[in-house]
């Protein structure tokens, strides 16, 4: 979560934004995940980055293929089909055809699951 | 189903391949990238992936459960669920 800060007129007009922890809750971003992992294994950040996209693209690619992405530990993705469905527009009343299409969706594993219980 | 699911090894090897690294240090890369998110999303942070997806946390109460088999009424503590929303562009491509 990023905050709107702006300075006094001293300072300068210049407007900042400061990532401000514990105030609101904070959204790990892509950034913050390729800092973590290249300070972690002491990488070079550039690769950590080419690596993640490498990853993500491939997660892609599987799920385009209808192909069950498994992690053990963190959790699994895999795609189910909405049938095709006839329904009403609700604002003009003219039937419409929805055609059949895929979703994603994303099972925690089973140790994710036990840590995410609170005390 | 014919097609085989998509393994961290699988992911491993796909990053070796187009990064020319070490094949254990991208196992590393790959485990570290989920261990990390793990953790986070343990402590409570929602993580955002441009062009992939957000993971959130939702809340759920506590509630009074049954064992199923022998019928004892047992306390299901508060927990967190993680849910993912892919983003458009992910949605659009598996749908192509």
């Amino acid at each position: 979560m990023y905050a709107k800060v702006v300075l006094p007129m001293g300072i300068g007009k210049t407007t900042f934004f400061y990532r401000i922890e514990g105030w609101m809750v904070t959204t790990m971003l892509k950034k913050d995940l390729i800092n973590k992992v290249s300070e972690e294994l002491v990488l070079q950040k550039q690769d950590v980055s080419l690596a993640l996209d490498i990853i993500l693209e491939t997660m892609g690619e599987a799920l385009a293929e209808n192909r069950r992405v498994e992690l053990r530990g963190f959790g699994s993705f895999s795609t189910r089909t909405r049938k095709a469905r006839n329904t009403k527009n609700p604002r003009t009343g003219v039937m419409m055809n929805i055609p059949e299409r895929k979703t994603l969706h994303f099972t925690m594993s089973k140790s994710l699951k036990e840590s995410l219980i609170h005390q | 189903m014919a097609k085989s699911n998509l393994t961290r090894k699988d992911l491993a090897d796909a990053v070796a391949d187009q990064l020319g690294l070490a094949r254990t240090t991208c196992s590393d890369i790959v485990d570290a990238f989920f261990d990390s998110m793990k953790s986070t999303l343990t402590n409570g942070e929602p993580i955002k992936i441009v062009h992939f997806g957000t993971f959130t946390l939702r809340d759920k109460n506590p509630r009074n459960g049954r064992n199923p088999r022998t019928g004892e009424s047992i306390l299901i503590k508060k927990r967190q669920m993680v849910s993912f929303k892919p983003s458009k562009k992910l949605r659009e491509r598996v749908n192509e």
